[in-house]
């Protein structure tokens, strides 16, 4: 075939290769969540209340509802509502949208179905990737999400890091993290605070995650008896078409 | 008590159509081929689709809020609030994607069997329609959950009917009812997806059915059963009546679909993003437009042909063309398709070869539409005619080109294909 | 194909097998349907108990707080209105209360748990007006017998101070007392009776 249509081909076959060397942004971290582990949750959504819930609301999230993460009632009443929120109502944030606008440029979102949109890894490695730069408005800027308004809230469990990055091979970036202020945690447990408050956040963007996996497999076995059934009676009357 | 309920229907009988006539001529005296295979479950598993969604369907609007400052908070309502909410709104998003997927299959059958061709045309453009009026019914559902594709996507698609000349801007204002997507629009949407094109499918399904049972069906021989009749009963040798056989087939066809349904429902609901799109779990921001907007999976192929063909005479409406034409084409098969021979089987090795190349490119352009058109990089060289550098565009454009020529060159192909003689009774 | 029109049993019993399957199968589907129906969470947390303080009402004066859509009324009763009461047992059409519209702790002579403070639903069990009250004094125009209690200006119903129907009105029924509980002398919840663990 001629030379025009070979090189083609080539590039036709070739061309997804292209998409290896496009990489974009920071790689992500998988994150090594449980959503079976209810200590776990229990511990994300204190992290949640305690430091999300002033800027960010989880508007479609019913308080009630925690009691998925094995608490009673009053336990979510006495620990996890700080607003005076009666149990039945919803995970509203305190700061109107208008302040934060005015504060941070933009308003927090909300994040009720961050999970969802943004996914675990990447919340994951955002929490986890803040650093200094006086040139930031807030001080503090990120290598997942560049540029970010929202400050490092939980800097006092990580501590300060700096990020420096170097021109690799090939023309990838490569990453140079260093700690320059120690946080209250060590790395091991900043990554667990993480891991919990991500864990946290995939169960509020669907609560019904675990029920519907559940029903799924009684579903499938009910489905898979039909079959049978439904097979046989088909085999049976079959039997007279030739 | 049975003669009780004889007499009643009697009553009922003198005095509506008769149903055991209807019963007869539609099902138990119906008689189909009897060597249907797997192409052949996909119509019965359609209506089964049409039925669930309209189920589902009714449901949700049950709780639903077609207010642009409501309808996304509403659907969170159905997931978390509403006893059992999810379920019915995986149902209907799961059967979104299912319906065009067992649509999909339903045509291919078309396609290899030669099902479009005489004296079937007019049951082929029923299909056609539906196909159309299931693509509106889908583009007008995909609005109500007001996220942000629900919006841009719909942003963009309303702007393809501005590049029509003369009438565009206004008919997008018309379509729109305001300057921009907006509430009037999501009303709107919301009154035709729940009822116009609903009704309007139910109405075509019906004639489809009806024209289809006129002439009988197809089967994978392409041979007409009709032509060999029992000269005692006068029914087709090679005939089947569709109850019970048929009827006691599509169970366990519908069984099956309704374990892979249930199977993707339950345990991946949104496809990796393909049926739940991300971007759709942030609602709509007016202001702000996502990275990479992008319709859903199943108008992917179009998407991408719109994207492949470059501005011409400082308008857009070259690609809308093309884009519109891919679909419409379909229309024209049963007149494109000069072949004698109606399935695949018997057709020669040109036919067969098209109609592989055909699927490969669409399943090709279907993915590229799925991503940006940087996804396979940048062309390393320079040259005059690169408009854009990007492989993908370029990968794009040959398989619109190889799309078009499969129905312009058909004419062509399938007149001078060598096939092999057709049977006279059905095999397999 | 078999000439008979009876079923052979292998046929028959395999029919009955799928079909029984089916229809489980079937009801399994229906249920989140028909299950969708029921309140959802949203309207359970505005249907919620409600807090209500009586620090402020004096003996005599009459509070109307809101409870799933409906007034409730808190009236504090002096010993004359209780004497009052105890003088209706002969004019009303159910004076013990037998027709359940209270919980039980209400079924007693005041129609309340404690004497001194009567709770119930402000709405007439004719046709869902919400009646006035009208006290002792006001008999001009209630009639020289008229013990105090509450009139409904729809339909001519009248209740005396324990909510029972008077004998003559439109209304069949006594005005129904929900469920409540004391949280202390001063506070109550209407809607929740249930004791705390």
């Amino acid at each position: 075939m001629s030379r025009a249509v070979r090189a083609l081909l080539l590039a036709v076959l070739l061309a997804p290769l292209a998409a290896l060397a496009a990489e974009e942004g920071y790689r992500l971290d998988h994150a090594p969540i449980d959503p079976k582990d209810l200590v776990s949750l229990q511990a994300g959504a204190r992290t949640f209340v305690n430091y999300c819930l002033t800027c960010h609301g989880a508007q479609h999230m019913r308080y009630n509802r925690l009691v998925d993460l094995g608490l009673t009632e009053s336990e979510i009443r006495n620990n996890l509502i700080l607003t005076g929120d009666k149990i039945g109502g919803t995970m509203t944030v305190a700061l109107r949208p208008a302040d934060g606008k005015a504060f941070f440029g933009v308003a927090p979102p909300d994040l009720t179905l961050i999970g969802r949109s943004r996914g675990a890894d990447w919340l994951y490695t955002y929490l986890r990737t803040f650093y200094r730069d006086p040139k930031a408005a807030t001080g503090w800027n990120n290598a997942v999400f560049p540029r970010v308004a929202m400050p490092h809230v939980l800097w006092q469990l990580q501590g300060e890091r700096s990020l420096e990055v170097k021109e690799g091979e090939h023309g990838t970036p490569e990453y140079e993290w260093k700690q320059i202020v120690p946080g209250t945690q060590s790395e091991v447990q900043y990554d667990t605070t993480v891991r919990d408050l991500v864990n946290f956040l995939v169960y509020v963007a669907e609560p019904a995650a675990t029920e519907r996996q559940r029903i799924g497999i009684v579903v499938l076995f009910v489905l898979g008896i039909l079959f049978i059934f439904a097979y046989a009676l088909k085999k049976e009357y079959w039997k007279d078409v030739h | 008590m049975a003669s009780r309920l004889m007499a009643l229907w009697d009553w009922f009988d003198a005095r509506m159509p008769s149903v055991g006539e209807e019963w007869r001529k539609h099902a138990a005296e119906y008689y189909a081929p009897k060597n249907f295979n797997f192409w052949y479950f996909f119509g019965s598993l359609a209506l089964l689709v049409l039925v669930i969604q309209i189920v589902s369907g009714i449901f949700l609007t049950m709780n639903y809020k077609p207010d642009a400052g409501l309808a996304f908070g509403s659907v969170e309502y159905i997931m978390r609030d509403v006893p059992g909410g999810w379920i019915i709104r995986y149902i209907h998003s799961t059967g979104a994607s299912a319906f065009f997927i067992v649509v999909y299959l339903h045509m291919f059958r078309g396609l290899l069997y030669g099902s479009y061709k005489q004296p079937r045309e007019l049951v082929w453009m029923f299909g056609m329609l539906i196909y159309l009026t299931l693509m509106g019914e889908a583009f007008f559902g995909y609005l109500l959950p007001w996220g942000q594709m629900s919006y841009w996507g719909a942003q963009v698609i309303v702007n393809l009917f501005g590049t029509i000349p003369f009438v565009g801007p206004d008919l997008s204002l018309w379509i729109r009812g305001d300057y921009v997507v907006s509430d009037a629009t999501l009303n709107r949407f919301f009154a035709l997806h729940v009822i116009a094109m609903p009704l309007v499918l139910l109405g075509l399904v019906t004639v489809h059915l009806l024209a289809l049972h006129d002439v009988g069906s197809n089967n994978p021989d392409g041979v007409e059963i009709k032509k060999h009749k029992d000269p005692k009963t006068g029914r087709p040798l090679d005939g089947i009546p569709f109850h019970p056989y048929y009827t006691v087939k599509d169970l366990v066809g519908a069984v099956v679909f309704l374990a892979i349904f249930c199977a993707v429902m339950f345990f991946v609901p949104a496809m990796g993003g393909y049926f739940l799109e991300d971007n759709n779990f942030i609602p709509a921001d007016p202001l702000k437009t996502p990275p990479h907007i992008a319709p859903v999976w199943y108008f992917t192929p179009y998407y991408s042909i719109l994207r492949a063909v470059p501005p011409l005479f400082n308008s857009q409406f070259p690609g809308v063309m093309a884009m519109g034409i891919a679909v419409l084409i379909f229309f024209a098969l049963p007149w494109l398709d000069r072949c004698a021979v109606k399935s695949i089987r018997y057709r020669g090795i040109l036919s067969k070869a098209a109609l592989a190349i055909f699927v490969v490119v669409f399943l090709i352009l279907g993915y590229l539409g799925t991503e940006p058109t940087t996804v396979w990089g940048q062309f390393g060289f320079n040259a005059f005619f690169l408009d854009t550098k990007d492989v993908a565009t370029w990968v794009a454009r040959l398989c619109t080109l190889v799309y078009f020529l499969f129905f312009f060159l058909m004419p062509w192909y399938t007149a001078k294909d060598k096939t092999l003689p057709v049977p006279d009774r059905v095999t397999s | 194909m078999s000439d008979s029109t009876a079923l052979d049993p292998t046929r028959r019993n395999l029919l009955v097998a799928t079909s029984a399957v089916g229809l489980i199968a079937g009801a399994g589907a229906a249920v989140p349907f028909v299950w969708s129906m029921w309140p959802s969470e949203r309207t359970k947390a505005a249907g919620a108990p409600v807090e209500a303080d009586i620090a402020d009402v004096s003996p005599g004066e009459l509070k109307i707080v809101e409870w799933r859509g409906k007034p409730v009324w808190i009236l504090r009763r002096t010993p004359e209105m209780l004497q009052g009461v105890k003088a209706d047992d002969a004019i009303v059409s159910d004076p013990e209360s037998n027709v359940p519209q209270q919980p039980d702790y209400a079924k007693n002579e005041y129609r309340s748990i404690k004497p001194e403070v009567f709770v119930a639903i402000g709405i007439c069990t004719h046709l869902g007006c919400s009646p006035k009250e009208k006290p002792a004094s006001e008999k001009a125009e209630m009639g020289a017998d008229w013990n105090g209690g509450f009139y409904c200006p729809c339909h001519g119903s009248k209740f005396d101070l324990a909510g029972r129907v008077i004998k003559g009105s439109p209304a069949p029924k006594n005005l129904e007392v929900p469920p409540y509980k004391f949280l202390s002398d001063t506070k109550l919840v209407i809607g929740d009776d249930k004791k705390e663990a």
